[in-house]
């Protein structure tokens, strides 16, 4: 099968148009970054990730009197983030590995949405496996290489404490097998992994060998993690395309996000 | 170290009071105490024909100068003096004033003194003065309620009360006999007639001490002059000879509260100076900002043993007409508390008296009068006492 | 006998709220004694070097020697009432406002006799206990009391006006996440406080003693996050005008000094919680409660920080710790000085290592939180600004007052003062 290449200009054009139309339309995938939004929570003696943290300047008054505006601080990781290459040990050597040195052509791709969403319903600590992943391109065909792929978990309808969903024995959350992880990686060559949790990794990613392994293999291979996505439930298995930018941080390990999603509107062309 | 009775004092020989003057009071005032000052030594002066700039010695007390003291009083009244004092005695000031001024006269420091006392009396000013009238009262004593003066004789008199059987009927006769007297001083701020039922009546400021046992603090000035017999008889004016005097401060610091004042230490030698008795006492002017303090004065001034002051006032008639004349013109309990022209008040109303120029208020012939002072509720107590004995030139 | 005071009622939404006045604040520089001596609810006077006289008024020099050294020791508080007074009209406002108003005449077993206020439990002329309590103005007064405890002694109005009872009073815990909440909130209930809110950050995620806290009567938990100014501000909205005394329970506490550190974040973290998180409690609720300060019986009263006694002098084991305690100690004196003009006091509790995961390696004494709870009720009946709550903390203050570079030196000794 050849595809014939389209005509870049022309492309942006009906692009333009289609946006216009709402024949594509925009969806935001990110929470809101609030000060109550969750953030990884570590063992207290490791540092620990900054609450989203927003101080008033001024608000047009004796201290600035005809504008608003506010200093706000965060950990790279707070809200939804991304994580690059240099965020684990395991991308520490990756080139490029830092938030400011990844082209920017790396932030917008493809997208394949898992959906796990009943597994997760069922399961609080449900694994994405080698097999879900099989089974899904079964349906609806191989993972493209330098796809952005989403497991969707609908985890990001949870509030409150369901969200960390804490126990004694640490968080219990969705997430990939090592072994999911190295076919998306290294069989799949995809561009990044997103979640709706507050890591990649399963709430007791910890246990697996390696642990982590979302970060792990990733990173390690130089690509990218997305998590506390939201409204993935709207994203159509494939078809959709997904730009998540990270601020330009000077060797920044990661950055908080808004991250949107292209999607054809059903009955569109 | 008090003096040994084998040593005496000198006399005060040739030394006389003149020329007495009382400003008439004002409840309230816009004026200042220089305004008031000025009044009275104006009078005082004009009396024995002496012009203000030829005065050579001048005594001022007053609590409302402030920033000034008697040094920014000579600028402001044009006065020279060679001789100059500021007593800060309240009470007792007047006592304070004749002494100094009489040994100064006496040496030759200066041929007249003029002793002045004035105090203005603005709508907020007695609040202001009683935060901070002394350091201990502003430490100790304000902290507690800040009931001034009131709440610390009331304090003196419950204890007078428990100690002495004393009752507020007896404290009511004092201030009932000086209202009566001051009904015939035409410059009393009282002018109604009080009534024994009118005064156990009446509401309470800070127990036991009702209404009638406070003064009302007034605007006023009270002045007399300290020279030379020959002087004043040049002048043509009558005098009063000074008898005697004493002064104590801080007297009976380890009595746990106030039951007795300097004159305790003193009144035998006030009596032997004079070379005279009780009974030779025509009238007695006591310091009376509270009647428990005069109650006091007439047993440490002799005229009954201590603790005996409520039958001795039971006993006696302390009206004009009566016999134990006291507070004649009305004391400050009737004619008003000019701040430290309270410490004057007596002495002033004495001279006349002595002097048989006191007019509505004069006691039948009177010749002696003995005049108390007592001062500054510094803490909780007064510190200063004084006592001057006086006479007429009939004496 | 003392009429118990009852709770009390709703306020009228068309009456202003009373502004507050205050007693005399003048004092002398040697009479601020007494205050410092009414911070730790401690009866003293001056007391000559030289030749032991016990003075009052404080003064500058002895009156029986006039020595000039004269200081301040713990006295016999027992004496007699010698005589009373009521006072019934005042020329300060504040009095005016309360009168009838009981003082008295005491004379000291130890001496001296004293003007004070009298609890209306003391008979005429009978023997009391003096207390020596701050009073509105924030300055050192005496308050005799009977010898004997009476029955609801604390509800005398008089004694109320020095004291910040939490009986009927509604108190804000920040940091129901702490190992201290429950031990507080407990103390404030049994002390008969009528609302007990407590300000829970990140309810995003659990701790284990959330049910036990919610157990306890009159216990209401809140969302408040004293690093999050909008959370904050948000409280302060809600509740702020209904804080009667707010107990600044928020603390960060991580080991190490600087340079075993490395870095700046858990500094962040301490200074965030510790010295900002009181600046934006006392930004969002200070103003309120400052103007409540003579609400009625039941009135804005008492501001309470639990600070680490090394606030004082640094610990080097928990050097960067410490530094944001200093920073918190010299910011709540600023408090005070703003607080003041409500007449609420601002009551420092300072600890030594507490029991706690943070502390568990060092050795005992430690403070239980049950120990600060009750210090910390303690030290509002009393109306203090300063407690120092177990051995250490005591041992600390007093070699700091017997000198602050001889303490330094001791605790940057190996071990850090741990020894």
């Amino acid at each position: 099968m050849t595809v014939q290449a389209p005509n870049p200009a022309a492309l942006l054009g009906d692009l333009a148009t289609a946006l216009a139309s709402e024949a594509i339309e925009v969806i935001d995938l990110t929470h809101t970054l609030d000060q109550d939004f969750p953030v990884i929570v570590l063992p207290p003696e490791f540092g620990q990730c900054a609450r989203f943290r927003m101080e008033e300047i001024s608000a047009y008054d004796h201290r600035g009197p005809a504008w608003k505006w506010h200093n706000f601080t965060c950990c790279e990781h707070t809200g939804t983030h991304f994580d690059a290459p240099s965020h684990w040990i395991s991308g520490r050597d990756i080139p490029n590995g830092n938030v400011d040195e990844i082209p920017a052509d790396r932030f917008i791709g493809p997208v394949c949405v898992i959906d796990c969403s009943d597994g997760s319903k069922a399961d609080e600590d449900f694994e994405l496996t080698p097999e879900i992943i099989e089974a899904w391109e079964a349906k609806h065909g191989r993972i493209p290489e330098a796809s952005w792929v989403l497991m969707r978990t609908d985890w990001s309808k949870r509030r409150g404490a369901d969200y960390l969903n804490m126990r004694e024995d640490g968080p219990h959350s969705p997430g990939p097998t090592p072994d999911a992880m190295k076919l998306l990686v290294n069989k799949r060559g995809i561009r990044g992994f997103g979640t709706e949790t507050v890591g990649t990794d399963a709430g007791q990613g910890a246990h697996y060998t390696p642990p982590y392994p979302a970060h792990f293999f990733l990173h390690g291979a130089g690509r990218y993690g997305l998590q506390c996505l939201n409204n993935l439930d709207r994203l159509p298995p494939t078809g959709a395309m997904l730009i998540a930018t990270p601020l330009k941080i000077k060797k920044g390990t990661g950055s908080p996000l808004r991250v949107i999603a292209l999607v054809a509107r059903e009955g569109g062309q | 170290m008090a003096r040994s009775s084998s040593s005496r004092r000198l006399g005060y020989d040739g030394i006389v009071l003149a020329a007495p003057v009382t400003v008439p009071y004002q409840r309230f005032s816009k004026e200042t105490a220089h305004w008031w000052i000025a009044r009275a030594l104006r009078q005082t002066l004009k009396a024995a024909g002496v012009a203000p700039r030829d005065l050579d010695g001048f005594s001022v007390s007053s609590f409302t100068l402030f920033p000034d003291t008697a040094v920014g009083l000579t600028q402001h009244l044009g006065l020279t003096p060679r001789w100059l004092d500021h007593i800060p005695m309240g009470g007792a000031s007047g006592v304070a004033a004749v002494r100094r001024a009489a040994r100064a006269v006496q040496a030759g420091d200066a041929d007249i003194v003029a002793c002045v006392s004035g105090d203005t009396n603005h709508v907020d000013s007695f609040r202001r003065m009683l935060s901070s009238f002394s350091r201990f009262a502003q430490d100790a004593s304000y902290p507690y309620g800040a009931g001034g003066p009131n709440a610390c004789f009331a304090l003196l008199t419950d204890h007078y009360m428990n100690a002495y059987g004393a009752r507020r009927e007896d404290f009511g006769r004092i201030c009932v006999a000086q209202r009566d007297n001051a009904l015939k001083n035409p410059h009393a701020i009282m002018k109604t007639p009080l009534t024994l039922d009118q005064y156990m009546g009446a509401r309470m400021i800070s127990d036991p001490i009702a209404l009638f046992d406070c003064v009302m603090p007034v605007s006023g000035a009270e002045a007399f002059l300290v020279m030379r017999e020959v002087d004043a008889r040049a002048a043509g004016i009558p005098f009063a000879r000074i008898r005697s005097t004493i002064e104590r401060h801080n007297a009976f610091p380890d009595d746990p509260i106030q039951m007795r004042g300097g004159w305790a230490m003193d009144i035998d030698e006030l009596y032997a100076m004079a070379d005279a008795k009780p009974d030779d006492i025509d009238l007695l002017q006591t310091y009376d900002d509270y009647p428990v303090i005069s109650m006091m004065q007439l047993e440490d001034l002799g005229f009954c043993k201590k603790g005996e002051g409520p039958e001795f006032v039971r006993a006696h008639d302390l009206t004009i007409a009566g016999d134990f004349p006291h507070n004649v013109s009305g004391g400050q309990l009737s004619a008003g508390q000019a701040g430290a022209a309270g410490g004057f008040i007596g002495l002033v109303e004495a001279i006349r008296q002595v002097t048989g120029t006191a007019g509505p208020t004069q006691v039948k012939d009177a010749t002696t009068a003995m005049v108390s002072g007592f001062g500054m509720i510094n803490f909780d107590r007064g510190v200063c006492s004084g006592a001057t004995i006086i006479s007429g030139d009939a004496q | 006998m003392t009429t118990p005071i009852v709770p009390p009622p709703k306020k009228d939404p068309q009456k202003r709220t009373r502004v507050p006045t205050r007693p005399s604040e003048l004092r002398s520089r040697a009479a601020l004694g007494l205050a410092a001596a009414a911070a730790e609810g401690r009866f003293m006077l001056q007391v000559c070097g030289e030749c032991g006289a016990i003075q009052y008024p404080p003064r500058d020099a002895c009156a029986a020697c006039l020595s000039v050294d004269l200081p301040w020791k713990d006295v016999s508080p027992a004496g007699r009432l010698m005589a009373e007074t009521t006072v019934r009209t005042s020329t300060n406002v504040y009095f005016r406002e309360r009168t009838p108003w009981r003082i008295g005449t005491v004379k000291l077993d130890a001496g001296p006799s004293i003007m004070c206020h009298v609890h209306g439990d003391v008979e005429r002329g009978g023997t009391v206990r003096i207390v020596n309590r701050l009073d509105k103005s924030g300055q050192g007064v005496f308050f005799a009391l009977p010898s004997e405890e009476t029955p609801a002694m604390e509800d005398d109005p008089q004694l109320r006006e020095m004291s910040c009872d939490p009986k009927y009073r509604r108190v804000l815990i920040t940091d129901a996440r702490s190992e201290n909440a429950v031990a507080l909130a407990k103390a404030f209930s049994d002390a008969q406080a009528s609302i007990i809110f407590v300000g829970e950050a990140e309810s995003w995620r659990a701790y284990p003693h959330r049910a036990a806290l919610a157990a306890i009567p009159n216990v209401e938990i809140l969302p408040l996050d004293v690093t999050d100014t909008q959370s904050v501000n948000e409280l302060a909205g809600e509740i702020g005008g209904k804080t009667d005394i707010l107990v600044n329970n928020a603390r960060f506490v991580r080991p190490g000094g600087i340079m075993d550190r490395g870095d700046t974040v858990f500094a962040r973290d301490e200074m965030e919680v510790n010295f900002l998180g009181l600046m934006r409690l006392a930004q969002a609720f200070g103003p309120a409660m400052r103007g409540r300060g003579a609400d009625g019986q039941s009135s804005a009263t008492a501001w309470v920080n639990i600070l680490s006694v090394y606030a004082y002098s640094n610990m080097p084991a928990f050097g960067a710790f410490s530094a944001s305690n200093a920073a918190a100690y010299s910011l709540s004196q600023c408090l005070r000085a703003e607080m003041r003009p409500g007449g609420v006091r601002v009551m420092n509790v300072y600890t030594g290592p507490t029991e706690d995961a943070w502390h568990q390696p060092l050795p005992p004494p430690k403070v239980a939180p049950a120990a600060l709870a009750r210090a910390i009720i303690a030290g509002l009946k009393d109306g203090l600004e300063d407690v120092f709550v177990g051995d250490v903390a005591k041992d600390l203050i007093e070699k700091w007052r017997a000198g602050a570079k001889i303490l330094e030196r001791e605790m940057t000794e190996a071990g850090g003062g741990e020894t």
